[in-house]
């Protein structure tokens, strides 16, 4: 087996930022305005989470349905995706195959030319922003508009989501209303913010209306009955794919479930523990275009079902986990790292711990090294991850593919040993042969605590804003030691 | 916590007259006192403590840096110097969770490696699972808050057993700090590797604490107290952590009041 190439061409522009990982995180952590709006929303959602499981039984077996369910369906996956090809092909929705970035916004680039399509209303779709769909079409001379309020101001703002269920939750309501005031004309200003997305909503109003295509996401591909679930809270779903006359969805490999019954349950955990909603306000279920008779919808539906990497979790057991991931963003909003650094500073389409253990696989190790260790493994990821992903493992994971030598075989992911730094892994290797002998790890304790006068008193990044721990002058082992002879002399004694 | 109750569905020897004690390398090198508070506290219930001298480290740090291989190399030379069939009681939730549950994965090839992990006791959760103790508290009236580490909290159920033996203590008012299931941003290299995430986070953990007006927190591991301990002596503030078992040594100790 050898190691993928990172194509140049495929490579997304995310592999960039990704890299300036480090610079963003300095960036976003002086922020305080952006600090505060993340610590405020990140309270605020997991309060709605924690509100929507009451019963902590409940939760627990739900979560375990849902594991079983996406594991099922993902050890059927290259069936399910031939079941779903058939029954969407019979329902009258074309189905696309792209295996690269570049592929996918091709296909749906022709579909749209085809049409002599110029402008487009976008649903939420994170898989069109993994592709970044709109510069391609704009490229290319085709207008994209976003209709999520939140996607919206982040186009308005030239920004990329900075969360994946609340793109814009970097954001609090001054900012944008300011950024109305700058974009939309007429805008009455306002903080109010019902009064402010309103006013947002009526450009958004005319566009749908005026709109040649319509691209959206998807949730849940059903192979059973060829459907495609779509959850959305605005409407904006429901307009992009009913009233543009051609509608484009686009999706990962890993969405398809098999039964149409395997839907309510992921649904009912997905909204509770993205938003605390028992179910969202719009629930769209697409199963062919509009029919003889129907008056409105759609006259031709494509699906576009994206790899970008996914077949390189799926063929590893362990990161094949990584795909049973239904993108609610709990890990996210759960995550202290997160929390302090907001979402742009990952650098990545998805942020935050799912991001850090999808992205390596979509950009290649190489461009995002930084991103498996920028984690405490406090665990809070997993422990709310509703369908069980065991996140903290999978990190661990990943590091280690990082730093184990590139040539090592068997190679499971592109960019394999590129975070491996010669000193670190030598210092390892010194670290286990000094703890794994007895004498030499007393000898070396031994002279440290005799040297102890000698460590430093500033340790790297530990001593910025910590003082430096101090070497006790004899160690546990000595104090043992030194214990058990005076109790046996003591006894010696006593004789 | 349907997850912690399968975490804690496991057989608890009752009342053993021997443990082992791991040490961990923190408390080796850095933290011994707590080591020696843990030995006389178990010592003060009856229990023999044998703390074998071939013990160095768990393995953490290395397979918490993708260094799994060297970590199995020093995971597998500390299970051979706990050959008798007892208890093994370790004072670090991490460590724990590390010799408890990541061990079974990492030397998953040795055999007899699942009734090593089964041997494996944090503590607190030794102290009230398995010796079902009752605490008498000679120490004077304080507010205390607890930190529990993150690996101590998911993984061994410490916030649990540890606030169990505090609120045993009739003289300890147990004080809720802001955010306090939160981490404290050690996380082991992570807190060298990303120090100004670290920092930030710890930052907030040691406002919090502050703002819960307690004269000390207790927490069983060092690794986040080396943290926490460490950014509160950077910022001159009075508050440190101690130790459980130091904790409650000394609150056990007769005269303790005065």
């Amino acid at each position: 087996m050898s190691v993928v190439q990172v194509n140049p061409a495929d490579e997304s522009k995310y592999a960039a930022s990704a890299r300036a990982f480090r610079d963003n995180v300095t960036r976003d952590l002086a922020n305080d305005e952006l600090r505060s709006n993340f610590r405020g929303a990140m309270d605020y959602l997991m309060d709605k989470r924690k509100s929507a499981f009451n019963d902590q039984d409940e939760l627990e077996t739900l979560r375990r349905q849902c594991q079983l369910i996406k594991q099922r369906c993902l050890v059927k996956l290259p069936h399910l995706l031939e079941q779903l090809e058939a029954k969407l092909t019979a329902n009258g929705i074309v189905v696309h195959w792209a295996e690269t970035i570049t592929e996918a916004n091709q296909i749906i680039a022709h579909l749209i030319e085809a049409k002599n399509g110029k402008t487009v209303v976008k649903g939420k779709s994170m898989v069109s922003e993994e592709t970044a769909l709109n510069d391609h079409l704009e490229a290319r001379g085709i207008e994209c508009l976003e209709s999520d309020m939140g996607e919206y101001i982040v186009q308005l703002a030239k920004e990329h989501p900075s969360h994946i269920i609340m793109p814009a939750i970097h954001q609090n309501k001054k900012q944008v209303a300011d950024l109305f005031v700058k974009n939309i004309e007429g805008f009455e200003h306002t903080t109010d913010v019902d009064a402010l997305i309103q006013q947002g909503r009526n450009v958004l109003r005319s566009k749908f209306c005026q709109a040649d295509v319509g691209v959206s996401g998807v949730n849940f591909a059903v192979a059973e009955t060829g459907t495609l679930c779509l959850v959305e809270n605005e409407g904006n779903g429901r307009m992009c794919t009913t009233v543009p006359d051609l509608h484009i969805a686009i999706t990962g490999i890993e969405k398809v479930v098999e039964h149409l019954a395997d839907v309510p349950p992921l649904l009912s955990l997905l909204t509770r523990s993205a938003t605390g909603q028992a179910i969202s306000t719009y629930f769209n279920m697409i199963s062919h275009p509009r029919q003889p008779g129907e008056k409105d919808g759609p006259s031709e539906v494509h699906l576009v079902l994206l790899d970008n990497g996914r077949s390189q979790m799926y063929a590893d057991e362990e990161l094949r986990q990584t795909l049973q991931c239904i993108r609610c963003g709990a890990c996210m909003n759960h995550c202290p790292v997160y929390t302090r650094i907001g979402g742009h500073a990952y650098g990545t389409v998805y942020p935050g711990p799912i991001g850090q253990i999808v992205s390596p696989h979509m950009l290649g190790i190489e461009a995002t090294t930084n991103l498996p260790t920028a984690s405490s493994l406090c665990g809070a990821c997993g422990e709310v991850c509703p369908v069980k992903i065991p996140i903290p493992k999978l990190l661990l994971r990943l590091r280690e593919e990082s730093v184990k030598p590139a040539s090592q075989q068997p190679q499971v992911m592109k960019g394999q040993g590129s975070g491996r730094k010669p000193l670190e892994a030598f210092i390892w290797s010194m670290w286990a042969t000094i703890h794994k002998s007895p004498f030499l790890y007393r000898a070396s304790m031994w002279f440290a605590t005799r040297g102890r006068w000698l460590m430093p008193s500033k340790i790297g990044a530990w001593t910025v804003a910590r003082s430096a721990p101090k070497l006790a002058s004899t160690t546990l082992h000595q104090r043992i030691k030194q214990r058990e002879q005076a109790q046996q002399s003591v006894q010696g004694r006593g004789k | 916590m349907s997850q912690l109750n399968t975490l804690h569905l496991r057989d608890y020897p009752v009342k053993p007259t021997q443990v082992y004690l791991y040490g961990t390398c923190l408390t080796d090198s850095l933290f011994p006192d707590s080591g020696i508070d843990a030995i006389e506290f178990l010592e003060q219930q009856g229990i023999e403590v044998i703390y074998p001298q071939g013990q160095s480290c768990c393995g953490q740090p290395a397979y918490n840096s993708g260094y799994t291989q060297q970590a199995k190399a020093v995971a597998l030379a500390q299970i051979k110097h706990f050959p008798l069939d007892i208890p093994i009681v370790i004072i670090s939730g991490s460590c724990g969770g590390m010799m408890r549950h990541h061990y079974k994965d990492l030397l998953k090839d040795q055999p007899g490696i699942e009734q090593f992990c089964d041997r494996i006791f944090e503590f607190t959760e030794f102290l009230v699972n398995s010796l079902q103790i009752t605490l008498v508290d000679n120490g004077p009236q304080e507010r205390v808050a607890l930190h529990t580490s993150c690996a101590a909290r998911r993984e061994m159920g410490v916030h649990i057993t540890g606030r169990k033996l505090l609120g045993q203590l009739d003289n300890v008012e147990l004080i809720t700090h802001d955010y306090e299931s939160e981490c404290c941003g050690f996380g082991g290299t992570f807190s060298v590797k990303h120090g100004d995430i670290s920092n930030a986070i710890v930052a907030d953990k040691t406002k919090n604490l502050v703002k819960a007006d307690v004269v000390r927190y207790v927490s069983a591991d060092w690794g986040c107290m080396m943290n926490i301990n460490g950014s509160l002596e950077h910022q001159n503030k009075a508050l440190r952590g101690e130790h459980i078992a130091s904790y409650l040594l000394a609150r056990s100790a007769k005269g303790a009041n005065s």
